[in-house]
Parts: structure tokens; sequence; C-alpha cells
């Protein structure tokens, strides 16, 4: 009993020189745990080569007009469309018409230094905004859509002529991928 | 339960060995001598399935590894050459890839069991939570081995399930380039799946240790829900439980065996023959079988609430629904264990089971299929017959403009004496306003099944109408759909309300059955007791 009592006394004294160095040698003992984790979190994180491929040209003088092609960015997939004069018009007339996610067609084609870029080539991350699918443009067979642009054929998103969604559930427009022209026939994405 | 230990050693050897490290002791006191309650029915040998189950995945995974290339370009052929080449490949691919089902299968009637019985009540918690822990772990497990094989389906799934991290707050893009290695599904990525699909299972292993520790700890639940009050409401694990645990056992691997040699691509997607392919996606993007109520969950948020988009209310309602499981034990608030003698409770378990089958059947289903439709859409024309047509051009400097002008160009038509105007846009700037005049008004209505039947009979009615009138004004409504998506939300809404709203109050409101003398007062020990 007398030892219990002299123990609480004890612990009721002020910080002594033995506590200091507990709670220094826990703290260091702490940052040097999460220093030591870091990097085995760290690894999973884009490699340096993986970074490297960020960028990628696309010649576009072998693309024809209402075609399109699908350039690799990044692993991703990107909408290179050599568009027809009907579809511009029709992309801009949609300008004015009720979109979910308003955008100006302009804006859609313009470069990523801010520069505008040229009416008949849309520039899009090919990955439907709903779920990552990857639309159907609309001279594919398994087109469904009704605005001329593309089709999602996994939850039925729409997109127009300026690949803004116009029906189904994807929240946004195809989001237009980073690019610059090199000179008049090609570009780099990226 | 953990009494005093009944093991006592026979032979010079043991007896030196039990001094030194007891194993044999604990083997004997945890799967032989272990009390049992007598009365635990059929339901309750699940258990030793899944233990076998877990043990197939591990020894035919191990195998599969020695064969297996995780490498984007090699993959999808290495697993044809294990099914094609490889001696006995084709057994052991498909032991591996029908045994995830079949642990699915069991592990599903396991947790039912456990619901229906009360097994997470009070001692139970922990065990309950360690078997969620474990569940949690299963899925994981499985959505990295499915990505393995490198076929559409592998890809377009592992491409969703990512993407569906993305909708996480803040922080969702960071986790989703750090989980794939890159911007996109690739060899990081497959790497690191094969990587962690081989580590999760000893995981599993591990908490399973836990999962039968504290299963020893509290002692297995019976049907009756009341604990056994003697030693004579036991028998020993061995042979009783062991026994019958092999039997039913037995029957589940004439169904594994079954799946196996005779239809070893029933329960997989023929879309994962096809091999990946970033540029391209498959017509429908659907999970594995046992992963389909969680996929109708999500896709079940088709509307924002408030400010938290539909995405993420369905990505939070996904993990939500499995989150509920595990505070299930302090939602609850019945003190009787088992819904043998909850009369209200047993017919809502009964419908959660259907819900949850449901749920199932709509995670495979396209969500816009019409189930139910009472109306038909319909579209009422208006036109002036026989009317005369003026139009005038618009054309202003700015689109801030262009409403007035057009504002002001129907009203001039107006003016001139048009019953009915238009304004057909043509460019920021520039517009055609029509009027017609005199005539005489028409209208029709015009009903159809589907959208595009209606579509097809407005353009023919426009076609008959013909030159005479330059404009119909439609009006189009579409009746009530009850889609596979609404019926997702029902369901949703049934599996939230089960869990948050039922459990809780029923345990409340509910006058349990009596629970027979013979049960409840343990007839047999008494009688033994006396004599």
């Amino acid at each position: 009993m007398a030892e219990a009592t002299a123990g609480g006394a004890h612990e009721t004294l002020e910080t002594t020189r033995r506590d200091f160095i507990f709670i220094a040698a826990g703290a260091v003992g702490a940052v040097g745990t999460a220093a030591t984790i870091w990097p085995f979190i760290d690894q999973m994180n884009p490699a340096a080569d993986t970074r490297a491929m960020s960028t990628t040209e696309v010649n576009l003088s072998q693309i024809p007009v209402g075609q399109e092609i699908k350039a690799i960015w990044q692993g991703k997939p990107v909408f290179v469309r050599h568009r027809t004069p009907a579809e511009i018009s029709q992309a801009l007339r949609d300008d004015y018409a009720q979109l979910k996610d308003p955008q100006m067609d302009e804006d859609r084609t313009k470069q990523s230094n801010g520069s505008p870029g040229k009416a008949e080539w849309l520039i899009l991350q090919a990955n439907c905004t709903h779920l990552g699918c990857v639309p159907l443009p609309s001279f594919d067979p398994g087109y469904r859509g009704h605005y001329g642009g593309w089709f999602c054929p996994c939850h039925g998103s729409d997109y127009d002529t300026s690949g803004r969604i116009r029906q189904g559930p994807a929240p946004k427009n195809l989001y237009v991928a980073p690019y610059v022209y090199l000179n008049d026939t090609s570009i780099r994405i990226g | 339960m953990s009494g005093s230990s009944t093991y006592e050693p026979k032979s010079g050897f043991t007896r030196w060995l039990d001094k030194r490290l007891p194993i044999i002791r604990l083997t004997h006191d945890s799967f032989v001598a272990f009390p049992t309650p007598r009365n635990i029915n059929y339901w309750w040998t699940f258990g030793a399935m899944l233990s076998l189950c877990l043990g197939v995945q591990i020894v035919t995974g191990i195998v599969l590894a020695m064969h297996y290339q995780p490498n984007i370009h090699d993959a999808f052929a290495s697993v044809q050459r294990i099914q094609r080449d490889v001696p006995f490949g084709w057994l052991i691919q498909n032991l591996h890839a029908v045994g995830a089902s079949m642990f699915f299968l069991a592990v599903y009637v396991h947790m039912f069991r456990g619901i229906y019985y009360g097994s997470y009540k009070a001692p139970r918690e922990v065990l309950w939570i360690l078997g969620c822990l474990i569940y949690v772990l299963m899925v994981a497990t499985a959505f990295l081995g499915y990505t393995l094989p490198w076929g559409q389906m592998s890809f377009w799934g592992a491409t969703v399930i990512t993407n569906i991290l993305g909708a996480i707050p803040f922080v969702g893009e960071s986790i989703q380039v750090w989980i794939r290695g890159g911007g996109a599904i690739d060899q990081p990525t497959l790497n690191r799946f094969f990587s962690l699909h081989y580590l999760l299972p000893f995981v599993i292993a591990g908490v399973v240790v836990l999962h039968v520790w504290a299963l020893h700890e509290a002692g297995q639940n019976n049907p009756t829900g009341v604990e056994p009050k003697t030693k004579d409401d036991t028998v020993p694990f061995t042979p009783y439980a062991t026994m019958k645990d092999l039997f039913a056992t037995s029957l589940f691997l004439i169904l594994f065996a079954t799946f196996v040699f005779f239809m070893p691509q029933a329960l997989g997607h023929s879309d994962n023959f096809i091999p990946a392919n970033p540029v391209q996606t498959p017509s429908e993007i659907v999970p594995e079988w046992y992963l389909l109520p969680f996929y109708a969950i999500l896709r079940a948020f088709d509307f924002n609430i408030g400010p938290i988009d539909s995405k993420t209310a369905g990505v939070f309602a996904m993990f939500a629904s499995i989150g509920v499981l595990f505070i299930l034990p302090w939602l609850d608030t019945s003190r009787v264990r088992s819904m043998r003698y909850r009369p209200a409770a047993r017919w809502w378990f009964m419908i959660f089971v259907a819900v949850a089958l449901a749920l199932g059947w709509c995670g495979g289903q396209n969500p816009s299929t019409v189930l139910a439709q009472p109306g038909s859409f319909r579209a009422t024309l208006n036109w002036i017959a026989n009317g005369q047509t003026s139009q005038q051009r618009i054309q202003v400097a700015s689109p801030a403009a262009f409403q007035a002008a057009s504002d002001a160009a129907e009203a001039q038509l107006r003016a001139q004496g048009a019953t009915m105007t238009s304004v057909v846009r043509e460019s920021g700037t520039t517009a055609l306003a029509l009027g017609v005049s005199r005539g005489s008004p028409e209208t029709r209505v015009i009903t159809a099944a589907t959208s595009d039947d209606l579509e097809a009979e407005i353009t023919a009615a426009k076609a008959q109408i013909g030159g005479s009138s330059p404009f119909v004004a439609i009006k189009r409504e579409a009746p009530f759909q009850f889609t596979v998506t609404r019926f997702a939300q029902l369901l949703t809404a049934y599996y939230f309300f089960f869990f948050i709203v039922l459990l809780p109050l029923l345990g409340l409101r509910e006058k349990p059955n009596r629970v027979p003398d013979t049960i409840a007062k343990s007839v047999l020990g008494q009688t033994q007791g006396a004599s």
C-alpha cells in the first residue's frame, strides 16, 4: 500500500529527463517508420519510363475527311477526327442547343497552348466520361445515337459532332486531349 | 467454451513434445474434443466447404503461377497455353476459375445463415466482423484475379472499377493513378495485380485463423440460438461434426465437379476469350456473377443527390452495402438470436434474400431495358393547313443580341397576321424566322409503344401533311417506364431499409415466439443430472 502511494506520488512529479527521452525516441521512431514506409507506397506511382511516354505525335495527312483514328496516348485511346463541313456546321448550330455540359465548339478545338485550333480537326480523349468505355463513331455499324458524333455502347451516352454529351448517363463532354500543331499536318498530343 | 483440455499424451514422444510445443493438444482441443451443439443443421457445414475452397484456390493458384506470365503481350496466350499444352493444365485452370465461383456460392450461404440464426450477436460480434473482413478480402482477390487472363472483360472490368475509385472526392484521381501505376490499365497494373493476387489469399488464411479462434472462444451458435446449457447438449467435433461436414462437402464437390468437367466456362463471360484491346469496348461490361448485386447498387444511382453527383453516390452506396454488414451486430436490437423464434423478422429476411438475388439479376441486365410501361408515347402535332408562309432572315452582329432580334422578328411576323411562328437557328448570328397566316389550324395525336416507333410515325405524318404547311409544332410526351434501373433502385432501397431501419426497430417492437421448454430448459441435462 505504501509502495503504491509512493508510486502515485512519483508520477505527479514534474517532467523528468527519462520522460523526455521516451517522447523524443518515440517521435524519432514514428518519423523513421513513416520514412521507411513511404518508398514502399510511392513505388506504385507511375515510373519514370511510363511518364516519359507522355506525348504522342500524329500525322494528320493520312486521315481522310469524315474518318477518325484512335491514337494511343499514355496507354489511353484518343480520337483524332477529321470532320466534314456538315459535321462542323452542325456542331456550330448545336452551340445553342440545350447542353448538359455547355461548351462552344471553338473551345473544343482549341490547342493546349491557348491558340485556336482548326474546325475540321477534333482531338478528344476516347473514354466515355461515365465509366470509361470507348464510344463508337457515327460511321460505325454499331452506332445507335441521334446526334451524329459518338455513341457509347455500354450505357447509351450519346455525343454530338463536337463530342458534347447530349443524352445518357455521362456527366461531362468527352474531354479534349491536350495537343498542339507541330505544322499543318501533324500534331503532338500531351 | 475453451474449457480445460482433455488431451492426454499416450506415448513417450508425445509427452516429450507436449511439454515443449503443445501442438497436438491444440489440434485435439480445436478439432477433436471441441464441443459442438447437438442440434446444428446442414447450414452449419459451409464453413468446412469454405476452408476447402481456400485450400483449392491456393494450391491451384500456386501451380498456375508456375506457367502464367504477367505480361500484357503474353498473359492471354499463357492462359490459353495452360488450357491446351500444360499437362493437366486444363484441369487446374478450370478448378481455379470454377473454384472462385464455388467459394462465393458457399460464402453467401454461410453469410445468410449467420444473419438468419443471429450468429453475429453477443458474444460473437468479433467473429462476425472477421468474417466480413474475409469477405472483403475475397472480393478484392477475385477482382485482381479476374484481370490476369487479360481478356476484354478482364481489361474493361479493371478499367471500370479503377474509374470508380476516381469518384472518391479530392484524392480519387491520385489513388486511381497510384493503383494503375500510369494513366491507364497497362503493364504496371497487370504486374502488381498479379503480385497482390498471389499475396491476398495468404492474408485471408491468416484472418481465417483468427475467425476460427474467435469461433472456438465463443462456441458455435445453433439453430435455436439458445446456448448449450450443459455438456450433454454438445457432442465432440470429431467424429460428429467432422463426418457431417464431410458428407455435405461431398455433395458440394459433386456440384463443383459438374462445373469443372462439364461446363467450365458456364459461369464466365464469352468476351473474355477476346484478348484485351484498349481501343475497343465490349458491348456491355459486367463483373462475374458473384459481384452483380453490388454492381446493380452502383448503377442504381443515376440521379444526383444535392451536391453529390450520381457517380459518387453510386460508389458510396456500393461500399456502404458491404460496410453495413460490419455494424450489423449493433443494428439488430432484438434480444432473440435465432429468427426461428422471430415471426416477423423471418419474413423480412426471406424478402431480403429475394431482393439480394433480384439485385444480382439487375446487375447482369442492360440498365435501360424497359420491364413495364403502363402508358404509351404520345405526340401532339399542331399545324396550319393551306396557310400562307412568310419568312424573314435574322442577322445580328453578336450572339448576345440574338434573342432580342429573334423576338422582334417573331413579333413582326405576328403583326403581319401570322398565327404560328418559328425560328430556325443556323449559327450564332444567323437564323430564319418563319410565319404562317390564314388557313385552318389542325391537330393530330399520335401514340406509339416505343420512342423509335413514335419518331417514325411523326416522320410519316409530316410527310403526309406535306408542303402545304411549312412547319409543324410537335409536343412529345413520354410515359413512365419501369426500367431495370428503377427496379434496382427499389431493391437497393429495401437492402438498406432492412439493415438500417427494419432490424433496429423490429427488435424493439416484435413479440418473439416462446422458446419451447425442451430447448430453454435443457431437459436432457436435467434428467441426467437428476439420475
